[in-house]
């Protein structure tokens, strides 16, 4: 047994449908027992290293390999992909496809039924494995009666069931609500000094994953390396912001004020900052200085909710309880919560796609409970969260009209309609290209297009940024930006706090079907409360602001928002 | 019988679910018993033709299975089967096409939508009457007007609705060739 | 999902019989009725088939939706069967008796009628067993019966998979539905034919273009768990055959043994008491 698990040698690959390679002279070993994320923008290469390493590549998709992938000591090329997952576990980003068992107990056991164990010996690891990960109660359950949280521990203990060395997390916070996000990088946590394999962790999100320890953070970019070193040194250079990956929060904030990173301070870990009392109050003079200057103006309201209420028809689960709640004319607002606290079901019968039970909804104070979907959507449009959900042509231009002319609309005015909604979207030079040939923020550009073109005065996005890199996440968002400059009124719903402080002007919080808080963000992300109930997290800005000493945490959260917003659009 | 791999596994699962979901819950009915506007076929002809016939007659079994199982009405054999040939035939005659690759040009939709003809009559004009008469003694002349029928509305609804998913689905595929801004 | 398939949790001997016997029995109970018209042996599949409901603790209200649906088609077929070949029966058993005074094409005939009754009683003498194997048949358990009557594991585990991605392939054309008819799309009576199969596709296309992405990240999590790695697997719901597993198979094998009998009797698949 070798302590190498992962040694890539002068490594460079090419896909064979592609002009042009997609790695670069790689050099990459993590041995037994290390703890290694690598981070990079999108289409950097970090999940071609990911199949390099589980053995997708060269097994189930083609291309050139140059140099040398050795995994457990041996080349790929000489082993199987089957050889290869004895040693390297895969926990894939999509949870839904990662569980393939009917229920959780048989899911445990996939990888074992594939390596033929007896069924006695099979149901005896099973409940080990349960046991470990706290899966006992719900064995027998369904995929669909899961939360986030356990479902990806069910992903964990599929690979755990076959005592591999390494395992390997493709983006194992994407689709999770941010503390069961944390709650994730805990368990992967204890997982390793558990079992005392090796962990590689593939995620854009730093100062989430950077909540526990790692040894080492791999930085990509372009196909290579950019640099592969311990997390307080990378934090303390300029790297991550050159390779477009976002850095944690509490550095921005020290970075504003004034401060200068070094590795010394330990900037990987906020609880273990050391700051200087200079630096410190350099931080409190920061706050003072940009301290309540956030204008605020109240407009009429557009969208107002009295006492609504839903439930589902099949399971009778109440899912939303005497709602009340409304929305201005012009605001950007987030909606949060975990999982099946109501937020999409909220959207869902303001846009007409569920019946309430009971209770008004108004718009522009007239009563929106009698039009049909079709006529709700002129006013409030709904974009759903995966845009290849939405997209139903081929052409870009045919797409956006469809909508227009499904309503029997003049094809003249259709021309001049979908051609506006085009130009405003960034897309009328590409009208004529086929919707494929697009990216995913493309593609979600051309989705909230085709809703725009209806005209709606209000726009509902679920999860408009979910899986996307900073930099795509800053396209986006800047887009509805503009466009909420425009007059559209947004309303988001969204697991992202970054999201939320950054854009949002106000944050509305379900927990179990009510709205339990209706507040600022910053006051709804320094409520230990709310934070706990609806399965938030505390902005790091404002532990950043307890140990600086700020008089007042949220309001210091505050002017960071109002800062940035001040600043980095400027 | 070659092994299959594991992704036309999948694919037939998937494209059992799928078939499923669209025969149970999509369907509307038409004025004749046993038959109704299934657009399931038009899903069932695209993953014939893109994971060949196995796949096709595999999916179509077990879909159109569970179909029947769901309703508690007694597995309709006779009809079961005829889905399946029709999965298989519609794999064979699309052997040729390449839209995995990209490739569904004027040509190919001709030659996929006289397939898809051509199979839709067997199953429903040969297979399935002949079944009915073999294991229930039903009379011919009811069993064919449901055949004919059946096999009418089923070759319209995958003409439409196949032909679509296929040239849809097959501009998907990245080619080579560059695209050029407009102004 | 639960209860797609009306899968009923109960402790019974019918519950206790492994999924393999059952679909076994379900098979051979099913050509049994299948091959045979004899009333005699129909009638005793469908008093058999009836009151093995209590043995399995299963009531008429469980599976009252599934009844209906089913009464309203054999109605239906009944219905038509009479108007296509009134004169069915009299071809079936070569004699023809006028029953009430009429005569003529669509007179009823005795013989008719007892056509109909048989084809009635051909629905009832599979219909219950199917009800009952539906409501006492675990899903999961299913595709490692397939694999033990003999399917090749990866086909059972094709079963297993159509079976675990319904509920979410049913929920997300739920939900593209919506979406698309929110931007207008109608699946209503008011559009034509070819209209509505456009908006149909309308919405079939993305369900079906996202399925083909979930078909490859699904492969590449099975190929990753060694799925296809062995000739064999084994099932963790697996499991073993006991005597009254045996013996269920037995009545069953004795069943169908009974109608090919039947059949070499009667000198048809009828029974006929029109002829001497």
């Amino acid at each position: 047994m070798t302590d190498v698990i992962v040694e890539f040698n002068d490594l460079g690959f090419q896909y064979r449908a592609q002009a042009k390679p997609t790695l670069y002279t790689i050099h990459l070993t993590v041995r037994r027992g290390e703890k290694v994320l690598i981070a990079g923008p999108s289409g950097c290469g970090k999940s071609t290293v990911a199949n390099l390493i589980n053995g997708l590549i060269p097994f189930s998709y083609k291309g050139e390999i140059t140099g040398s992938v050795r995994i457990g000591g041996r080349e790929t090329g000489e082993q199987s992909l089957f050889d290869i997952s004895h040693t390297v576990g895969t926990v894939l980003q999509d949870s839904d496809a990662q569980f393939v068992g009917m229920t959780v107990a048989e899911d445990l056991a996939f990888a074992l039924e594939n390596d033929c164990m007896p069924q006695k010996e099979m149901k005896g690891r099973v409940r080990e494995i349960a046991k470990i990960l706290d899966l006992e109660e719900v064995l027998r359950h369904a995929p669909s009666e899961l939360s986030g949280g356990q479902r990806q521990r069910v992903s964990v203990g599929g690979v755990m069931a076959s005592d591999v060395d390494l395992f390997l997390f493709d983006e194992p916070l994407a689709n999770l609500d941010p503390k069961t996000g944390k709650q994730a990088i805990e368990l992967i946590d204890e997982l390793q000094k558990r079992t005392g394999a090796a962990v590689i962790i593939i995620e854009h999100r730093l100062e989430d994953v950077l909540h526990r320890y790692v040894d080492r953070v791999v930085l990509m970019n372009e196909g290579r390396i950019v640099s592969d070193t311990a997390p307080d040194r990378l934090l303390s250079s300029a790297l991550l912001s050159e390779c477009g990956v976002r850095e944690p929060l509490y550095l921005t904030a020290l970075k504003y004020a004034g401060v200068k990173i070094r590795e010394e301070m330990h900037p990987a870990s906020l609880p273990e900052l050391s700051l200087t009392e200079g630096e410190k109050e350099q931080v409190r003079r920061f706050f003072l200085e940009n301290r309540g200057k956030g204008e605020k103006e109240t407009r009429p309201e557009l969208l107002t909710v009295k006492n609504l209420s839903f439930t589902y028809e099949k399971s009778h689960r109440k899912a939303l309880r005497d709602l009340s709640v409304s929305i201005r004319e012009g605001e950007m607002v987030a909606v949060v919560g975990t999982n099946g606290a109501g937020k999409s079901t909220f959207s869902k019968v303001i846009c007409g796609m569920e019946k309430e039970d009971a209770g008004e909804i108004l718009f522009r104070g007239r009563d929106f409970t009698s039009l049909s979907i079709k006529e709700r959507a002129e006013h409030v449009g709904y974009v759903m969260q995966n845009p290849n959900q939405m997209i139903s042509k081929v052409m870009i231009y045919d797409e956006v009209a469809m909508g227009l002319r499904l309503r029997g609309v003049p094809e003249e005015e259709v021309r001049v309609r979908t051609e506006k909604a085009l130009e405003i979207c960034g897309l009328y030079r590409m009208r004529n290209w086929p919707i494929s040939a697009l990216s995913y923020g493309q593609k979600k550009r051309v989705t909230i297009c085709s809703i725009l073109v209806l005209e709606p005065e209000m726009m509902i996005l679920d999860e408009p940024t979910a899986g996307q890199d900073y930099r795509n996440y800053t396209r986006i968002m800047e887009f509805l930006r503009s466009l909420n400059q425009r007059g559209i009124t947004i309303v988001m719903i969204t697991h992202d706090m970054h999201l939320m402080l950054e854009y949002a002007d106000r944050a509305i919080v379900f927990s179990g079907g009510r709205i339990i808080a209706d507040k600022s963000c910053a006051r709804v992300l320094t409520d230990r409360d709310v934070v706990e109930r609806a399965s938030l997290k505390e902005t790091s800005l404002y532990h950043l602001a307890e140990l600086c000493g700020a008089p007042d945490g949220t309001e210091f959260v505050q002017s960071f928002i109002d800062y940035e917003r001040a600043h980095e659009r400027a | 019988m070659k092994k299959l791999s594991v992704k036309t596994i999948v694919a037939i699962g998937i494209g059992a679910a799928l078939f499923f979901v669209l025969g149970r819950f999509v369907a509307i009915p038409s004025p004749v018993p046993n038959t109704n506007i299934s657009i399931q076929y038009g899903l069932l002809a695209f993953v014939a033709a893109v994971f060949g016939p196995i796949a096709g007659a595999l999916a179509g079994l077990i879909g159109h299975f569970f179909i029947d199982f769901s309703y508690g009405w007694g597995v309709w054999w006779s009809w079961v089967i005829a889905s399946a040939v029709f999965g298989c035939l519609m794999g064979v005659v699309t052997s040729k096409l390449k839209i995995e690759e990209g490739q569904f040009g004027t040509k190919d939709i001709i030659t996929f939508n006289i397939g898809q003809a051509i199979s839709h009559v067997v199953a429903w004009i040969v297979v399935a009457p002949v079944l009915d008469i073999l294991m229930y003694q039903e009379p011919a002349n009811k069993v064919f007007l449901q055949g004919v029928t059946g096999a009418i509305i089923n070759i319209i609804a995958t003409a439409v609705v196949g032909t679509l998913v296929c040239v849809a689905y097959s501009r998907t595929i990245p080619k080579k060739g560059s695209l050029e801004e407009e102004n | 999902m639960i209860n797609l398939f009306n899968y009923i949790e109960k402790e019974s001997p019918i519950h206790r019989l492994t999924g393999a016997t059952k679909l076994v029995c379900l098979l051979l109970w099913s050509f049994a009725a299948m091959s045979t018209y004899d009333t005699r042996l129909l009638l005793l599949l469908a008093v058999l088939g009836i009151a093995l409901f209590p043995v399995g603790r299963i009531g008429v209200r469980d599976v009252s939706f599934m009844l209906w649906f089913t009464l309203v088609f054999l109605v239906l077929n009944t219905v038509l069967v009479y108007l296509f070949s009134p004169q069915h029966g009299t071809q079936v058993y070569g004699t023809c008796t006028y029953l009430f005074g009429f005569s003529g094409h669509f007179a009823p005939t005795a013989e008719q009628l007892f056509f109909q009754f048989n084809y009635i009683l051909k629905y009832f003498a599979t219909i219950p067993f199917v009800l009952l194997f539906v409501c006492t048949t675990n899903p999961s358990e299913f595709a490692a019966s397939l694999s033990r009557i003999g399917v090749s594991y990866r086909v059972s585990y094709a079963v297993a998979l159509a079976l675990r991605y319904i509920p979410d392939i049913q929920k997300q054309y739920h939900e593209i539905s919506q979406a698309s008819q929110a931007r207008g799309v109608e699946l209503s009576k008011k559009a034509s034919l070819t209209g509505r199969l456009k908006a149909a596709s309308a919405i079939l296309i993305p369900l079906i273009l996202s399925s083909m992405d979930r078909i490859e990240v699904i492969s590449n999590a099975m190929e990753l768990r060694c799925f296809g790695k062995n000739k064999k697997r084994t099932w963790y719901m697996a499991q073993r055959f006991r005597a009254p597993d045996y013996l269920c198979m037995l009545v069953c094998l004795l069943l169908l043994g009974a109608s090919i009998a039947l059949t070499y009797v009667n000198g048809s698949r009828f029974y006929n008491p029109f002829q001497p």
